[in-house]
């Protein structure tokens, strides 16, 4: 995205001495423009986690109403959700490792990093979408109870979050194949750096709220 | 094929939306016609449909607005009406009828009328106030105004395909279940205002960024004018709000479209969630409306009374305050619902501390009038009318804050005289003085005095006689939303709103009219020097309308209403009229991102509607590969050559030195 505004940054100052005008640190115009861009993906960001917090919170209010059917205690698997926590963890620590890749215009390091990126990503959604399934065939789909609603929406949203960033996985690694590693290149690859994280923020809340807490009830 | 969508769908049988929905075809037909025949379709494309420019959008999100606010005051009439018929007879719009106009109005006039009004304000403005080029992200300002107009499209299709929502401006369930309302028309409300919200939240990311990180070179955040601290204030609340809105939508839409439960009457589904999570966005969602306003007044007030701002520090503050406490209220929209009196009380109270920085702000225009030299132009009209108005819609409001009167008026029309009391008073006011003051800065000349004013005036005569009898009927108990009644007593007052609604109409006529002489006689409103009103802001130092750069050199600010205090001194001579060292300037290039974005969200959200699954997906894949088409573009921007900034910049600079060598001094 382009910034049209050539403008430098502000901090939080108050008047300025005597009127004078307060020159403010002078940064360049790719710098201020990765701090823009970054700083308005962070802000989308934020709206993004109060999207899931309203998913949170209808959890929490609909988590007893079983409507007579299975609660989480029966249908979840702690050793797979751990085994999907690690698999998200990893591909998070390899996405770090593609972003000092990039930096550093690695190939190796970037497309190998990223790829390991996807496969760890891909196989998160591979457990998630087994889990979702196998409670799906034994009658315990989201229509079978407001609790199972609130389930399947809930850790389905995350899971379509993971597979929309996989998709913007695969497009970076595209356009860094075909553009190489250009300034608005690499801001886009900072901001899917930030977005793949914060679905691990995101799954550290649910490993918590829905499956950890949902076994001890 | 089609899913469920078959000829059925038009109502043949039904003459008034088919009559409505044929005049607005050829009106549309008749308009595309024209611009064809005379040619205009490659400079509509180029200057607004795939313009980036913050300027074009706001306008056209103002457009919008207008366009909308016709088509929503057409259902009022059509309520008012009835309602004065309907005395122990059925009236002329059947139940079911009735029902979608009063669920349309009030989805059309807050989404489609005031939400791109106020947006579409901010738009135009706050870059200009902020001393820059162009907000955060162009091109994502685009797709967000083609989003909404995608809403607004497909909520307006339900007048000719199929039906609309009949439960109310909120979809509240069970009634918008599918049990209980099998039909198309809910699905309109969802998709429609579900692909508008998220244009509204692109909207609010890119100005909280624009505002908190793109500025002129001294533009200090307590240095900016209020207005961008109330669009500052406006777009956190969209940031922290909408996606509310759109987890809540979403759910609902999983109740009727995959058989959940989160809010049905069967296994375990709680309706009281969905109170509680809608009004968790919808009360933010009053001052994401009324907040704008509040900044318009600030600096209509102050613009003509030739004074700075009254206490602007306890303006920010007040501004951040109501932004805080927005979030802790929103229980009060259903005290009924029987949550317990310490839970009723402490949201009782909070409401009525909110009306505290509100008063603020009332006493600091007040203060900013005292002693002031007032201009009695059409926006200071307008701001005037605000704070008479709001003053009593805000005294109802605290009135209905306490918990065992809210037990007796809840669903009234008490409630509805209320909001419409705030919303009309201070939203669509403030819209109004928005458009009259700053339409010389947007089209280069002013508006037609005369004709303002008696729009003022119906405007604001008419919304006394429409509103203040529906308090009282509100009070005797009469509810909202009411197809016909029974009782002798009300049909005065409701006759007396008809009238009411009939003088705003007049009001609605005056400014169409003053639209159409102002136009005709442009030459003579001409705005030469960019400066209309001794303005004080950054926006007055550049020409009207303003480059597509807006500065030929960014300007530097050295404190609160710099150009007020730079152009009176150089109104006596004084100051720096050398000129600037011109450079080139970089823009971004035009985008079709929005506008085809905009396309296949509107044929994804008809093909949601009627069950069209394969359009739906034909469009989402059309969608990821505009964006995908968008990132590989190589060049985002075009230069401005140095001898091009400074041809512009010298016209307007001639035009100032020639005015200011005419005007006396102010002493």
């Amino acid at each position: 995205m382009s910034i049209a505004a050539r403008t430098t940054a502000v901090g939080l100052g108050g008047e300025g001495a005597a009127g004078a005008p307060s020159v403010p640190h002078e940064l360049s115009e790719l710098e201020q423009k990765r701090i823009i861009v970054g700083y308005g993906f962070w802000i989308f960001l934020l709206s993004d986690i109060v999207m899931f917090s309203a998913f949170f919170a209808t959890y929490t209010v609909l988590v007893n109403e079983t409507a007579g059917g299975p609660s989480g205690r029966e249908l979840f698997h702690l050793h797979i959700v751990a085994l999907e926590t690690a698999f998200l963890l990893l591909s998070s620590f390899a996405c770090g490792v593609a972003s000092i890749g990039a930096r550093a215009h690695r190939d190796a390091m970037y497309y190998g990093a990223m790829a390991v990126t996807a496969l760890f990503g891909a196989g998160f959604l591979f457990l998630e979408i087994r889990e979702f399934v196998g409670m799906i065939a034994i009658g315990a789909g989201p229509q079978r109870s407001a609790f199972l609603s609130a389930f399947f929406t809930l850790v389905g949203c995350h899971g379509l979050h993971v597979t929309l960033g996989l998709m913007w996985l695969l497009t970076m690694m595209a356009q860094v194949f075909a553009k190489g590693y250009r300034p608005d290149i690499l801001r886009r690859v900072l901001c899917f750096a930030l977005f793949w994280h914060t679905l691990d923020i995101i799954w550290v809340a649910i490993f918590t709220v829905v499956y950890l807490m949902g076994v001890a009830v | 094929m089609f899913g469920k969508l078959t000829w059925d769908a038009i109502p043949f049988d039904q003459p008034i939306p088919l009559a409505a929905g044929a005049l607005v075809i050829v009106v549309i037909v008749g308009v595309v016609a024209f611009i064809t025949v005379k040619g205009r379709i490659p400079y509509l494309w180029r200057e607004w449909i795939t313009s980036v420019d913050h300027k074009h959008i706001g306008i056209m999100y103002v457009t919008l607005a207008a366009v909308m606010l016709l088509r929503g005051f057409i259902d009022a009439i059509m309520m008012r009406s009835q309602q004065a018929i309907a005395f122990r007879s059925q009236g002329y719009l059947p139940p079911e009828h009735y029902n979608q106009i009063f669920s349309a109005h009030g989805t059309i006039m807050i989404f489609f009328v005031a939400m791109p009004f106020v947006i579409g304000l901010i738009n135009i403005v706050v870059p200009l106030q902020l001393g820059v080029r162009d907000v955060a992200f162009p091109t994502l300002n685009s797709v967000s105004f083609w989003l909404t107009a995608t809403g607004a499209l497909l909520i307006n299709l339900s007048l000719v395909v199929g039906e609309f929502s009949r439960t109310g401006w909120l979809p509240f369930p069970p009634l918008s279940e599918l049990t209980y309302s099998p039909g198309v028309g809910v699905d309109y409300y969802l998709w429609g205002v579900q692909i508008s919200g998220v244009g509204t939240l692109l909207t609010g990311v890119n100005f909280v960024t624009t505002i908190l990180k793109l500025h002129a070179p001294g533009m200090t955040y307590m240095r900016m004018p209020v207005f961008c601290w109330t669009a500052l204030a406006t777009n956190l609340l969209i940031v922290a709000a909408f996606p509310v809105l759109t987890a809540t939508l979403a759910m609902l839409t999983l109740d009727r479209y995959l058989g959940f439960h989160f809010f049905t009457n069967e296994a375990g589904g709680n309706v009281m969630m969905f109170m509680n999570l809608i009004w968790m966005w919808g009360h933010p969602e009053v001052y994401i409306l009324v907040l704008p306003a509040f900044g318009v007044f600030s600096e209509v007030v102050s613009t003509f009374s030739r004074k700075p701002l009254f206490g602007y520090r306890s303006m920010v503050w007040a501004t951040m305050a109501i932004c805080v406490i927005s979030y802790t209220v929103w229980l009060h929209h259903f005290f009924t619902m029987g949550a317990g009196p310490n839970v009723n009380a402490v949201f009782g109270i909070a409401s009525m501390i909110i009306a505290v920085p509100t008063g603020v702000k009332i006493f600091n225009w007040m203060f900013t009038m005292y002693g002031g030299r007032v201009h009695y132009a059409s926006p200071m009209l307008w701001s005037i009318g605000f704070m008479v108005t709001f003053v009593i819609g805000g005294l109802t409001g605290v009135l209905v804050a306490v918990v065992p009167a809210d037990f007796m008026l809840h669903n009234s029309l008490f409630q509805v005289a209320h909001f419409h009391n705030v919303i009309i008073g201070g939203v669509l006011f403030g819209a109004f003085a928005g458009y009259t003051f700053w339409f010389p800065k947007a089209f280069g000349f002013r508006l037609d005095e005369r004709l303002g004013k008696a729009a003022f005036w119906c405007w604001f005569i008419g919304f006394y006689l429409a509103f203040m009898p529906l308090y009282v009927v509100g009070l005797m108990g009469m509810t909202r939303r009411m197809q016909h009644y029974d009782v002798p007593e009300w049909r005065p007052w409701l006759l007396v709103a008809a009238v009411g609604a009939a003088v705003i109409l007049a009001g609605i006529l005056c400014q169409i009219a003053q639209l159409v002489v102002s136009i005709r006689r442009r030459e003579e409103l001409r705005d030469l020097t960019g400066d209309p009103w001794m303005g004080r802001s950054l926006e007055w130092s550049t020409s009207s309308p303003p480059p597509a750069f807006n500065f030929a050199v960014l300007p530097h600010v050295e404190g609160r209403d710099d150009y007020w205090r730079r152009a009176r001194l150089a109104e006596r001579g004084v100051g720096p009229m050398a000129e600037p060292i011109y450079k080139p300037i970089e823009m971004p290039r035009n985008s079709a991102t929005g506008f085809v974005c905009a396309f296949f969200a509107t044929f994804a959200g008809f093909g949601m509607i009627w069950h069209i699954w394969w359009l739906v997906a034909v469009c989402l894949l059309g969608a990821f590969a505009t964006f995908v088409v968008f990132a590989w573009r190589d060049r985002t921007e075009y230069e401005i050559p140095a001898d091009e900034a400074a041809r512009i910049d010298r016209e307007n600079r001639a035009a100032r030195r020639l005015a200011f060598a005419q005007t006396e001094p102010a002493e």
